[in-house]
């Protein structure tokens, strides 16, 4: 489905490399898990594959598709939830939604409906006509996660969608994301929560001064880790305990 | 074209969303317009209400200074003070009190009198009209008219005044140098033997509209100018609202969508240019009915109004590019609000709102050609004063609509380049 092939990023004037040859395999209708400390290189991988930024080399595809060839295709193809509220603090949930659900091309009822229906699901609907400044976090991450799906992507990227919500709006998220995983949506998802991630993900990866370090699926890794009982250990025996602060 | 009109409906809604916003760009152009108009409103009018205090020294109390008083008083410009010390003059304009102080000297009339006399007797005698006396001729010092103007006094005013006793003094000189001769030729001061009216006499000749004379007054300056100055200032609401798409994430957001980049910035556009003629309309209404009602002549804008909306589009266009541009290119709301406000008013100088091209400097006049503002300008002026047709406007419509496609077009690839790196 993803299949990236020795990817580096070396931001300009930055002295090190963000990524360094990474290469990777992520199957259909996987929840995968890209994990790592603060500057790990999670983002901008993520930000490599929904085009934000381009990789200094190194080569992916998405279904097949390239952003070389198949630019337009492939962002019909992908959702991103960004970590930060991307959404207009002036307008309704539900002109927010229409507005980035019309940049897919969707309209008039089947839109209005799948705005509705995405709202009930995430507990927003009474809250539609409500301006996005006066919602809480954790009904902006909602609201964001929906501004994603509303064109049914086939691969669904989710930069830290859980940050700053309270355990109520995680488990409504985690609930939403895994229906639809099972409806066909791959998930790609990076996150500090590891034990989120080790519940919620089919394989997970840790990824480290932008190189992969380990990939696999979550108890695998548990059981190989000596002394490790969950994937905060394996997380720890394999990053150190160090900060990693970075400017 | 659903995600343009997408696009534009969603500027509509954030627009609206911002009452306070919205105030400030429709109501601070007419306050603008207004204050403006009111302030230029009497350089226009040949009598005005408003007269500028000046001191008066008169050190000669003779027939020239009276005549001086006199022409300074009927000019309708100045309100005469008389004060008797020249330092208590001095001091007052020096402090800013007064804009100018006229020191006029001791013994001018008899001074002026005498040396005319002179000069007469001496071409008489050259005439051989009268015999010439062998005695050396007195010398008779020229006397010093001494002006004393406030610091802050601004170089316009300045000429205009030095003009103006320039003009006043030559007068008299003539008149006296006539009357000089009328005296020496003959015995009877009734009988008329020079035409002292002016020979040569100005005439401006006009524009015509239907056969009847059109006279320019200071709404038919002020508005064009003044509006284009605001229509401008779109620059600086317009770069905010991509800055602000910027650090809210929505641009990330819809970067990461299958819409162009044009067509995010035409939807912009599309409703940034309605917010240029919404100004351009009410700031014809203040022209029109509010300027009459507060004594300001009325703006004339029959005949015009197709082609005064065809010069407003195009200048809406040129500054909505302009404020794409800068949006585009600036990080922090920080960035481009300053720049943006301090840029327009760059242009406006160098597009002529505030002093006319043709005084300024060669290298000034060569850099306002490229002054969107300037373009602009002359199209507006060529529709209100010169009566000119499409075809007149049309090299600067071009231009304008040039330069929108070439700062769209400059922001659209700067954002991709940015945003590949």
């Amino acid at each position: 489905m993803i299949n990236i092939e020795h990817i580096s990023k070396k931001y300009k004037n930055a002295d090190n490399y963000s990524l360094s040859d990474l290469n990777l395999l992520i199957h259909e209708k996987e929840i995968f898990g890209l994990l790592g400390p603060n500057g790990a290189g999670k983002t901008t991988l993520i930000s490599i594959l929904c085009s934000l930024i381009k990789p200094t080399s190194g080569s992916f595809s998405i279904d097949g598709l390239t952003y070389q060839k198949n630019k337009n295709q492939l962002k019909q193809l992908i959702g991103i939830v960004p970590q930060e509220y991307a959404l207009y603090p002036s307008l309704t949930a539900f002109e927010n939604l229409k507005y980035f659900g019309s940049m897919y091309g969707l309209k008039g009822k089947s839109l209005d409906e799948k705005i509705n229906k995405s709202l009930e699901h995430l507990g927003l609907l009474s809250f539609s006509n409500k301006k996005i400044d006066t919602f809480s976090g954790g009904m902006k991450r909602r609201v964001n996660l929906i501004a994603s799906i509303l064109h049914n992507p086939k691969v669904l990227f989710l930069d830290e969608p859980t940050v700053g919500v309270d355990v109520q709006s995680k488990n409504v998220i985690i609930e939403f994301l895994q229906e639809l995983n099972k409806n066909g949506t791959t998930i790609i998802y990076t996150s500090h929560h590891l034990n989120e991630a080790e519940t919620f993900c089919t394989r997970v990866a840790i990824i480290d001064h932008g190189k992969l370090i380990i990939k696999g699926k979550p108890k695998e890794l548990i059981e190989t880790s000596k002394g490790s009982h969950n994937l905060e250990d394996v997380f720890i025996s394999i990053t150190g305990k160090a900060l990693r602060d970075h400017a | 074209m659903h995600k343009l009109m997408a696009s534009a409906y969603k500027e509509f809604l954030l627009l609206i969303r911002d009452i306070g916003g919205i105030a400030i760009l429709f109501v601070m152009p007419l306050v603008l317009i207004v204050t403006i108009t009111l302030i230029q409103d009497s350089t226009f009018k040949t009598v005005t209400d408003a007269k500028i205090p000046i001191l008066v020294v008169n050190n000669d109390q003779g027939n020239v200074s009276e005549t001086i008083l006199k022409g300074l008083e009927e000019s309708n410009t100045f309100e005469v003070n008389i004060k008797n010390s020249e330092d208590i003059a001095k001091d007052l304009v020096f402090k800013g009190k007064y804009q100018l102080a006229i020191i006029i000297p001791e013994n001018l009339t008899t001074g002026l009198e005498q040396k005319v006399a002179q000069n007469v007797d001496g071409i008489i005698e050259k005439f051989g009209l009268e015999e010439s006396d062998s005695l050396p001729k007195a010398t008779i010092e020229s006397k010093e008219v001494k002006l004393y103007f406030d610091p802050a006094t601004q170089m316009t005013f300045k000429s205009s005044v030095k003009n103006g006793i320039d003009k006043m003094v030559s007068k008299i000189e003539t008149e006296s140098i006539y009357k000089a001769f009328q005296e020496e030729i003959t015995d009877d001061p009734t009988e008329a033997i020079f035409e002292t009216e002016n020979f040569i006499i100005f005439k401006e000749i006009l524009p015509k509209k239907d056969n009847e004379e059109y006279i320019p007054n200071s709404v038919q300056h002020n508005v064009p100018a003044w509006t284009l100055f605001a229509i401008f200032f779109i620059i600086v609401p317009l770069s905010i609202n991509i800055v602000k798409e910027k650090s809210q994430g929505t641009f990330v957001r819809l970067r990461t969508n299958p819409v162009s980049y044009a067509a995010v910035l035409g939807g912009k556009t599309l409703i940034y240019l309605v917010v240029c003629l919404i100004q351009f309309v009410l700031m014809l209404l203040v022209g029109v009915y509010l300027f009459p009602a507060i004594g300001l002549p009325t703006l004339d804008i029959s005949g015009r109004l197709p082609l005064l909306f065809i010069v407003a589009i195009f200048a809406g266009l040129a500054a909505i590019g302009l404020g794409l541009l800068l949006g585009t290119i600036a990080k922090t709301q920080e960035q481009s609000a300053p720049f943006g406000a301090t840029f327009v008013v760059i242009l406006a100088a160098l597009g002529g709102v505030w002093v006319p091209v043709f005084i300024m400097p060669k290298f000034m006049q060569t850099l306002s050609n490229i002054s969107p503002m300037n373009w602009g300008l002359n199209a507006f002026y060529d529709v209100f004063l010169r009566h000119g047709s499409l075809l007149d406007i049309l090299p600067e419509i071009t231009l304008l609509f040039l330069f929108f496609i070439a700062t769209t077009s400059i922001a659209i690839v700067y954002n991709e380049k940015k945003n590949t790196a």
